[in-house]
């Protein structure tokens, strides 16, 4: 069964819509990338499952309805998301960043220990811990991201464009540290990437959006051989 | 000397009560961007509150404490529902509000309880303690009281989840939606919390001023001082702000414009603070890119 189904799922901002009825799945334990050109509605897709736009359509995770209900409530359904731009909170040190991304969970010892285990992935934010976190680089807020949302444990975890601004080591590094969540934690993965080659290559699936629509989709590999997608998306 | 160690004292203890009161302000302003005006009336209507508890009577701290949490549910209410329906309204509705919460609490309060000059009893001894001729135990146990409720603070907002939620959603809501903070609450709360410490200012300051429905308006323009003063983004700030303010009001007060003057003092610091360093003294200065 699919861990997340969105079924015509429609956004807009004021009177403008953005997505024109999308349907996609995410299969328990997989990695699904949503590729697409620059405002093909990509972050969009990921702001309307997490109800921070106005939405229409059906959104199920886990069989149940969850379009229309609070971010708040969503998120602690087990939905963690890096969202575009990173949600640093600047004026607050990492450790107390990463205090907050567990925020809703009762289980202090496990906490404790999901904090030393980020530092394993991320050794450089423990020496960043009594640091502001807007003084951090851009690369380090990008891990302070990924490690608040995964300090939640989330079921699905959503990322928004996280190779955005990152040096192409720092990128791979990243995308190996996901592949380990996600085979190593069972966190089902939704990526929204420009990056396609990288994200195709950690991905189960894929998703095209084009203004809105999605025009492709199907196994990675599948999308990677396609020759449009080839010549817009690989540049090769 | 003698008068002016008195003078810089029983600034002292007003001038807890300023901090007090400006620490409300900023608490509110963090998370709205606007400067509450009904904060002084909330204050005043608590203190009625306990005016009437006492009298009815109940002993001077069980009326404090039952005071303190009407307070909170009081801001809590207020927030949800009246400030919360008009969330994303023009600033300037927001601030007619504002306004219009002074104006009722205000003649609410002279309806209820008359505008006749009412005694506020002071939980301290009468007596100087011991035997001091600077400062009457009530202005020591106003400033200690004062201390007690900023370290009370101080913890809550930085050592517990709950503070450290209220301080995330004051500086990104969207990024504490994302982890769960219920945003809504968190601001119900600051604005519970806000009115709690006023209450606390408003029964200290009380028996100096004497009880009656305008008694906040010139303490409010202290605070305001203050809150501008120490930057009116940075709750610490407006604490050093409010002593500066109680000192500077009494001092110049006594020896340099006279008694009469003195709310002039705090008028003119508005004006010299905005004209000189409108984000104050420990303030952020925000930079907008147009």
């Amino acid at each position: 069964m699919a861990l997340l189904e969105a079924r015509g799922l429609r956004a807009s901002y004021g009177p403008t819509r953005v997505l024109h009825g999308i349907d996609f799945a995410i299969d328990e334990g997989s990695i699904t990338a949503v590729l697409g050109a620059n405002g093909a509605g990509k972050t969009t897709t990921l702001r309307a499952l997490c109800g921070m736009v106005k939405t229409e359509g059906d959104v199920r995770f886990g069989g149940a309805r969850i379009d229309g209900r609070l971010t708040e409530d969503i998120v602690r359904l087990g939905i963690a998301h890096v969202p575009d731009g990173r949600g640093t909170f600047v004026n607050l040190t990492t450790e107390e960043n990463l205090r907050l991304g567990a925020y809703t969970r009762k289980d202090r010892a496990a906490v404790e220990s999901d904090l030393e285990r980020i530092f394993t992935y991320f050794p450089r934010l423990k020496e960043r811990l009594r640091q502001q976190a807007g003084t951090l680089s851009g690369g380090e807020q990008q891990m302070l991201a990924v490690s608040r949302a995964l300090m939640l444990r989330p079921k699905l975890l959503l990322l928004d464009e996280p190779s955005f601004g990152l040096a192409p080591l720092l990128v791979r590094e990243l995308f190996e540290i996901m592949r380990t969540v996600n085979q190593r934690e069972r966190v089902s993965i939704l990526l929204v990437e420009q990056n396609a080659a990288m994200a195709l290559d950690l991905a189960n699936r894929a998703y095209l959006i084009e203004t809105g629509r999605v025009v492709l989709s199907g196994a990675a590999d599948e999308i990677r051989r396609d020759d449009a997608v080839r010549r817009s998306y690989l540049g090769y | 000397m003698d008068a002016f160690i008195h003078q810089v004292l029983s600034g002292l203890a007003t001038g807890g009560i300023y901090a007090s009161l400006a620490l409300a302000l900023v608490m509110i302003y963090q998370v709205t961007r606007l400067v509450n005006f009904a904060q002084g009336e909330m204050a005043m209507f608590s203190t009625y509150i306990a005016w009437s508890l006492i009298n009815a009577g109940m002993g001077y701290w069980p009326a404090f404490l039952l005071t303190v949490l009407f307070a909170l549910a009081l801001g809590v209410v207020i927030e949800r529902v009246v400030i919360r329906p008009v969330e994303n309204a023009p600033v300037l509705a927001i601030v007619v509000i504002f306004i219009a919460l002074l104006v009722i609490l205000n003649s609410a309060t002279g309806w209820i309880y008359s505008y006749t000059i009412k005694t506020f009893p002071s939980p301290f001894p009468k007596e100087p303690l011991f035997g001091n001729t600077y400062i009457s135990s009530h202005e020591l146990g106003a400033i200690g009281v004062t201390l007690v409720v900023l370290a009370l603070l101080y913890v809550f907002f930085r050592f517990t989840p709950l503070g450290l939620a209220m301080r995330a959603v004051a500086q990104n809501p969207e990024s504490s939606r994302l982890v769960g903070i219920r945003v809504g609450w968190m601001l119900a709360l600051g604005w519970g919390l806000a009115a709690a410490v006023g209450a606390v200012a408003g029964m200290m300051i009380a028996p100096i001023v004497y009880l009656d429905p305008n008694m906040m308006g010139g303490i409010l323009l202290y605070a305001f001082a203050a809150a501008l003063l120490g930057g009116i983004d940075s709750p610490g700030g407006a604490v050093i702000g409010g002593f500066v303010v109680g000192v500077l009001e009494n001092v110049l007060g006594a020896y340099v414009i006279g008694n009469d003057l003195k709310l002039s003092v705090a008028l003119g610091l508005i004006i010299g603070v905005l004209l000189v360093r409108p984000s104050g003294f420990f303030g952020k200065v925000h930079v907008t890119r147009v």
